[in-house]
């Protein structure tokens, strides 16, 4: 798929760099010569709550909020969250999620169950024209450093996206700080190379 | 070049552009980053003010002294400031003065969602509503000039998805200007609003918006679009987006002035199409004044599923977005229902989810009180903070919190109406200097028996980390007076005071219990910095269960602490899992070790010494 209009939304948990990747990509859009929108929540980034963006890329694009069930590729840092967000994908639609698992408090007070493997999978292949994992963290350590994650799962989008790589770690590089390019670089390279595996 | 910004970024742009000298503002979202970035920008004072009044009563006596300022807060720290707006919109300034509402519809981050919009027609003073972030800093940039030309503030309205959202946005350079005024102003009869002034000055006022109305039948961030003349949407701010994705065919009137509106060019707009609605967020604003000039709007109600509410069309509460738009123009018969075909239908898992509410982070130190709080079972008057996430379980802490400094006068209220119980307020550092302050000393003052408890975590937490009066440094770095809490609080009449760390669980339990003993006021200050803190960050360290020690009592897991795991190991004699510290969450608060009766999770100095 070479990159055309474009719906993504991205969802995670607070800490996990969503909002981050979220403006790489929202600026990638603009450097392939789109106009470009990014809406993000971020309230309670910091307390361990759920973080949503959007980013739109088209010729024009009017509304910030994509409309429910119009997302054309959802990218979840977290599985849960991938199940959380999953009515929000087109039935056509493409689904990229990070092997991470973070429970969330009523998990960990035994209020409720974190979802099975096998019962989230198969949720995601229902809904889903094409499911993909990336361990974006195991990637990013492997980089260097654990906080690149984000930029990690960000090339495994570049491979689902068909794009070149010239153009999205120009945009890494200007959203990252200076001390931490060469890192974000190799995270984005593998997460790149291990889907492009795969594919 | 054109670059992404946030609506709040592109403001501050606008004010910087419009050669802003003064900006004051008290933090809260979505407004918060508006200030933050244009402390940054050259050229420019700006500053924390403890609340919105305090800000825009500085921006008006910096705007009285001749220079451009701006004011801005979230949409209730309007109700907090509405007195200055008030006297502001009566007598005008020496220089533009703009104040910006940043609303909350779907209240992501506030207690309601009211339309600021009002505020704009309560005081008589034009609101501009921009709907991206390019027409926010376009608009800023017009409120000043605005301002200046009709001797009025001038409010600009924004949203969380103007705020929070990035569109391409051409930005400028700064106009300079020069302080408008050689001196300050000794014009009695438009500055002093005693009552024979005042008198004077509410006709002026009265004029003023009328001639507003006038002016904005040609102000160019109206405009009209036309499409098709089967259907015609008078729109504003994001609204306008969501028309433009929904209704492709119509014809559209943008309003980039939401109040005072062009009659004219309403009435000329609804004689050009054959259906006419109005596509806004919240209250029917424009809707009901619409209807007042007497045009016909399309009333939906023969149509099928149409149910009459408030507004004719669209929700009065909430966000729109596309599908609301949408599902609320097919139910009104405006567009036709979708084939069904490509639809996302509901999905069903089979199992429930599991939420993921906000939590105190790991390491907070509002834990230790909110927990002994909780475990005292007296009724506790809540906060806006952080530790108004109390309220959720195991805590269950919190059991009132209407608004900024409410919990003190609420507690003294249910105190002095005899109430049987012993009540507690509880707020942080930032929100007692915002209103606690007054609301303590009227408890001192009439002496009743609440017990208060401030939580110092020495900084705004809950929008992000914003320097206040007790932290040493202002919002532009430099260092200044750090206000300490315990004389202040024996300056407003309180005897019986008491610093405690707030992490010292036991001392601030043993001191609770005796307090709720003694008759009078009290104030306990629990003083510790948010973990999140960079001075706290570094000491942060990583404690361990002893599963030997440990036998699943649950005692630790109800102090809510997100590091806090049932590990999958269980006591052989109770069968109940033994407790489990995540080592990526934990700061090493120790709040666990300490309420631990087993002695099962080792502090530092535990662990130390075993070392040795």
């Amino acid at each position: 798929m070479s990159p055309q209009k474009m719906n993504f939304m991205l969802v995670g948990v607070g800490g996990q760099g969503t909002l981050l990747a979220s403006d790489i990509l929202a600026d990638l859009g603009v450097r392939l010569g789109f106009d470009s929108k990014k809406a993000e929540i971020h309230g309670m980034a910091q307390r361990g709550g759920s973080v949503t963006s959007f980013v739109r890329w088209d010729r024009q694009v009017f509304s910030p909020i994509i409309a429910k069930g119009e997302v054309d590729i959802l990218v979840a840092f977290e599985k849960l969250e991938a199940l959380r967000f999953l009515d929000q994908l087109k039935p056509c639609g493409l689904l990229l999620v990070n092997t991470q698992v973070i429970e969330p408090i009523t998990v960990k007070a035994g209020d409720s169950l974190y979802p099975a493997q096998a019962d989230m999978q198969a949720a995601f292949e229902k809904t889903a024209s094409r499911v993909c994992w990336v361990d974006g963290l195991a990637l990013a350590e492997k980089a260097g450093n654990a906080k690149a994650s984000n930029v990690a799962i960000l090339g495994a989008l570049s491979a689902l996206l068909d794009s070149p790589a010239e153009a999205w770690l120009e945009a890494v590089k200007a959203h990252v700080p200076p001390k931490a390019i060469e890192v974000n670089r190799t995270a984005f390279r593998l997460g790149r190379e291990q889907l492009l595996v795969e594919v | 070049m054109k670059r992404l910004l946030s609506g709040n970024e592109a403001i501050a742009y606008g004010a910087w552009e419009a050669g802003a000298m003064v900006a004051s503002a008290y933090p809260g979202t979505p407004s918060t980053e508006i200030l933050e970035y244009l402390a940054r920008m050259p050229g420019i004072y700006a500053e924390w003010a403890p609340n919105e009044k305090v800000a825009l009563d500085v921006a008006i006596g910096a705007a009285y002294a001749g220079r451009r300022a701006l004011a801005t807060m979230k949409h209730v720290g309007v109700n907090v400031a509405a007195d200055a707006l008030f006297y502001a919109a009566m007598t005008g300034a020496e220089a533009g003065l703009v104040i910006v509402s940043a609303d909350d519809p779907a209240m992501h981050s506030s207690q309601n969602e009211q339309d600021n919009r009002q505020f704009a027609r309560f005081t008589r003073i034009p609101c501009l509503e921009p709907s991206d972030s390019q027409e926010a800093k376009d608009l800023t940039l017009a409120a000043f000039d605005l301002s200046e030309q009709f001797d009025t503030p001038v409010m600009l309205r924004v949203t969380t998805r103007i705020c929070h959202t990035s569109t391409l946005t051409e930005v400028g350079t700064r106009r300079e200007q020069s302080t408008r005024i050689d001196k300050y102003p000794r014009n009695h009869q438009k500055y002093v609003m005693v009552p024979a002034n005042a008198r004077k000055r509410h006709p002026v006022n009265e004029q003023r918006i009328l001639d507003l109305a006038q002016f904005s039948e040609n102000f160019a961030p109206n405009w009209v679009e036309m499409r098709s003349t089967s259907l015609g949407i008078i729109s504003a701010g994001v609204a306008y987006q969501y028309a433009r994705e929904v209704f492709p065919e119509a014809s559209i009137l943008k309003l980039g002035m939401v109040y005072p509106l062009p009659v004219n060019l309403i009435r000329e707009f609804a004689g050009k199409v054959e259906r006419l609605i109005v596509l806004e967020e919240l209250d029917p604003f424009i809707e009901e004044q619409v209807r007042l000039m007497g045009v016909q709007l399309y009333d939906p109600k023969d149509a099928a599923g149409y149910t009459p509410h408030a507004k004719l069309i669209f929700p009065i509460t909430g966000e729109l977005d596309p599908a609301v738009v949408r599902q609320s123009a097919i139910r009104a018969g405006l567009i036709e229902a979708p084939v069904q075909t490509k639809m996302q239908g509901p999905i069903d898992l089979g199992f429930a989810l599991p939420g993921r509410p906000p939590v105190l982070c790991a390491g907070c130190p509002h834990r230790s009180t909110l927990y002994i709080l909780s475990k005292l079972k007296l009724p506790v008057n809540g906060d806006i903070g952080c530790y108004t996430l109390g309220v959720t379980p195991p805590l269950n802490a919190i059991d009132t919190c209407g608004c900024m400094g409410a919990s003190i006068g609420v507690a003294h209220g249910a105190s002095v109406a005899g109430d049987s119980e012993r009540h507690f307020a509880v707020l942080g550092d930032s929100t007692f200097f915002h209103t606690g302050m007054p609301a303590l000393l009227n408890v001192a003052y009439n002496q009743s028996n609440v017990i208060t408890v401030i939580m110092d975590n020495r900084i705004t937490g809950m929008t992000g980390h914003q320097e206040n009066p007790g932290t040493g440094q202002t919002l532009q770095q430099k260092e200044t007076v750090t206000i300490e809490f315990e004389p202040l609080v024996r300056a407003l009449g309180i005897e019986r005071v008491l610093t405690l760390d707030a992490l010292d669980i036991e001392t601030i339990e043993k001191t609770l219990k005796d307090w709720v003993k003694l008759d009078g006021p009290a104030v306990l200050i629990t003083k510790h910095g948010c973990a999140l803190l960079p001075e706290e960050r570094r000491g942060w360290s990583t404690l361990k269960v002893n599963g030997e020690l440990c036998n699943g009592c649950t005692v630790c897991f109800r102090i809510s602490c997100p590091a806090i795991l049932k590990s999958e190991q269980m006591d052989p004699k109770y069968n109940r899992p033994l407790a489990l510290i995540d080592p990526l969450m934990c700061t090493g608060c120790e709040i666990c070790a300490r309420v631990c009766p087993r002695d099962a999770i080792p502090t530092r100095e535990q662990m130390l010494a075993q070392e040795v």
